[in-house]
């Protein structure tokens, strides 16, 4: 086994719930608390420099995954190793120093930034708390991160709201460099910003993890940037993972029948392949109400009985392409 | 089947068209000084034709949409003429507007939750349409009211009447909005940026909903929108817009496999899966260098071409006018016939 066959990222049995605020009545009543599942025994394992797409629709839990990976949420159970370290177990100098190693570029370039602290500020602040470099080389280095990301030297002098907002992606993404990560979790990076300018941010992400050899976890709901920029995918639907493979056994040969419709259901520029039934019929369900057995079973046109009445687990079909899904866990439909 | 060019046509074939917009122009007024935000845009569109309206955030798309129906208001200048049914609706009295508006012309809006009525339950929403505009009441209107929830796909349609747009999800809200445009029964829907909130499964059931509606009730539909997936899936012809202006205009088929603008050309080629995409996998992707134009400081000569690979100086000279660059294919670039062939794959 060579080095980077090691998880670098290793998630198991991740779970995440969040209670809904209860009404005096309701608790007199003695009612049970309901909660939003927003992560079911999440499994997944990201290897060192490699790329893992996290697709699915709102609500499936990609966001909650990344910041509970940050630990910006606390897990309800589950563990989290990153290189041989207990995640959900640090505290203090070694969660910054975690910290530190994992960043994360949020979605919304408008809203991530301090409006009142300028550019330099900012890049300051995140070398400064983790002591990165001695006072005096501090300057340098500003500009050094400006001109990685491609901006000039003076927009240290600039406030966030001078720049447009692929400018200030980059900006996002300079703050996280600041501290030499290892791993960038970047939670729909481009999403906000005009499709023109999605692609110049794209081939930054692309040149920056070579030069600096970084693992990164892309959330985002695109499935057509997923698959550039993916070497494998994992497919989550209402807090769950379904379906983890390759990228291009994942687009190519999907198994679960969620990411077969995902896919369907995605525009492709062909104005030649028109469908003219949607590919998956029906609502999300509330995540406050998941259905029994396979949360997908109420849209899954391959559902049968046992569906209903157990959880598929994720498992191996061969290749590493793991499923969620009854029907490729031997006994399927009589 | 559109017309460019001159303000005076003479259309009259059996082609005629639905709605023809001529010469549109939109100034809004700020402190930084006029936003030229729609410049001299003209179009028309047909009878049962879904024309899709496309740009990127300020390109003047929804700006455009909006004018059609006279909905800006002072201190916003609108000129130009806005043809439907043999009037101007650009000059026409308010009140004659308000019977088109809402009546044989409906639009709807990206936000459900924000274009619907909090207050009003659905049901009302819909009667309050069919009073006005088809003069249904009481029970009529009621059972009319059914009708339309059910043929938007909505489960228990008498039963929802009665629930408040709160209580319905993302898309049965949009569902809800469509059914409320459609009570007018019009003959052309206005849809601004109608799925952009929506998941990827929801937005494909409206779109094929709105498709099925568009050939069961013999409606055009003008969809204004920045996913150029949407259109191919959705569009029959196409408006690429840039800094307020109409850059290009074709059938989908065409505009996709061959596109006549400089800036087409490099959206189309600047996502990710344009050529073969397991040997680019990975790969740099080609994008339009630099950001979209300050409208209040508009370069002078053709828009994009601070943008664009293929300028030269008579592009920055004078803005190029759109003109028939191959039969019903319309273009406002000087390159067009230079620009190298594209592969996008699906």
């Amino acid at each position: 086994m060579t080095l980077s066959d090691h998880p670098l990222l290793e998630v198991t049995g991740l779970t995440k719930t969040f209670p809904v605020r209860q009404s005096l009545l309701s608790r007199w009543r003695g009612q049970p608390r309901r909660a939003v599942q927003a992560l079911t025994d999440v499994n997944l394992s990201v290897k060192r420099g490699e790329t893992l797409g996290i697709v699915g629709e709102s609500g499936c839990g990609k966001s909650t995954l990344a910041r509970t990976l940050v630990r910006l949420y606390t897990a309800d159970s589950g563990s989290v190793r990153y290189g041989g370290q207990d995640v959900l177990a640090l505290s203090g100098a070694e969660l910054r120093g975690y910290n530190r190693r994992v960043q994360m570029i949020f979605q919304d370039p408008y809203s991530s930034l301090n409006p009142r602290m300028t550019v330099g500020q900012v890049l300051r602040e995140a070398l400064g708390v983790h002591k990165m470099r001695p006072a005096d080389q501090i300057p340098a280095r500003v500009s050094e991160l400006l001109s990685l990301v491609g901006l000039p030297a003076e927009a240290a002098n600039r406030l966030p709201h001078e720049f447009s907002g692929g400018q200030r992606q980059r900006i996002g993404i300079a703050r996280a460099l600041a501290l030499e990560p290892e791993c960038l979790i970047a939670d729909e990076l481009v999403s906000a910003l005009d499709v023109s300018v999605q692609a110049q941010v794209v081939n930054l992400l692309l040149e920056l993890q070579e030069r600096l050899n970084l693992t990164v976890l892309f959330v985002a709901h695109d499935l057509r940037l997923v698959r550039h920029l993916s070497h494998r995918v994992a497919v989550m639907y209402l807090g769950r993972v379904v379906e983890v493979a390759s990228t291009e056994a994942a687009f190519e040969a999907p198994k679960h029948p969620y990411t077969q419709g995902l896919l369907a259901a995605a525009p492709t520029l062909d104005p030649g392949s028109r469908s003219l039934e949607p590919a998956i019929s029906g609502e999300l369900p509330s995540p406050l109400n998941v259905p029994s057995g396979c949360a997908f079973r109420t849209r899954c046109k391959s559902a049968f009985g046992r569906c209903a009445t157990e959880r598929p687990l994720l498992s191996d079909t061969g290749d590493g392409h793991m499923v969620a899904c009854h029907l490729y866990s031997g006994a399927g439909p009589t | 089947m559109m017309v460019m060019g001159t303000t005076q046509t003479t259309m009259t074939s059996p082609s005629s068209p639905l709605l023809s917009v001529r010469d549109l122009n939109v100034r809004i007024p700020t402190p930084g000084g006029e936003l030229h935000a729609v410049r001299g845009v003209s179009f028309d569109v047909a009878p049962g034709e879904v024309l899709g309206l496309v740009g990127e955030s300020g390109s003047g798309k929804s700006v455009t949409l909006r004018a059609l129906l006279g909905l800006h208001r002072a201190p916003i200048k609108m000129s130009g003429e806005v043809h439907y049914g043999g009037a101007n609706l650009l000059s026409m009295p308010d009140r004659a507007l308000r019977s088109v508006r809402g009546g044989q012309i409906s639009m709807i809006f990206q936000e459900p939750m924000t274009a619907l009525n909090p207050v009003l339950s659905v049901g009302e929403q819909i009667t309050e349409n069919l009073r006005e505009h088809r003069n249904l009441k009481g029970k009529a209107a009621q059972d009319r009211a059914a009708e339309l929830l059910d043929l938007t796909g909505i489960p228990s349609p008498r039963a929802r009447l009665a629930d408040y747009p709160h209580q319905f999800s993302g898309g049965m809200r949009q569902r809800a909005m469509i059914a409320i445009a459609l009570a007018s029964e019009p003959k052309l829907l206005l849809a601004d940026e109608p799925t952009t909130a929506l998941d990827v499964t929801i937005q494909d059931q409206i779109l094929r909903l709105l498709l099925k509606l568009v050939g069961e009730l013999h409606m055009s539909v003008i969809l204004v929108t920045h996913d150029l997936g949407v259109v191919a899936q959705t569009c029959d012809r196409v408006a690429v817009m840039y800094g307020g202006r109409l850059m290009e205009t074709a059938g989908v088929g065409e505009l996709f496999a061959r596109p006549k603008h400089a800036y087409t050309h490099g959206l189309l080629g600047s996502l990710p899966g344009s050529g073969s995409h397991s040997s680019n996998h990975r790969r740099p992707l080609t994008p339009i260098p630099g950001g979209p134009p300050d409208l209040r400081a508009l370069p002078q000569g053709c828009t994009f071409a601070p943008r664009c690979t293929y300028a030269t100086g008579e592009c920055r000279f004078s803005e190029p006018p759109l003109v028939e660059v191959a039969p019903g294919h319309a273009s406002a670039c000087l390159h067009h016939d230079r620009l190298s062939v594209l592969e996008v794959s699906v």
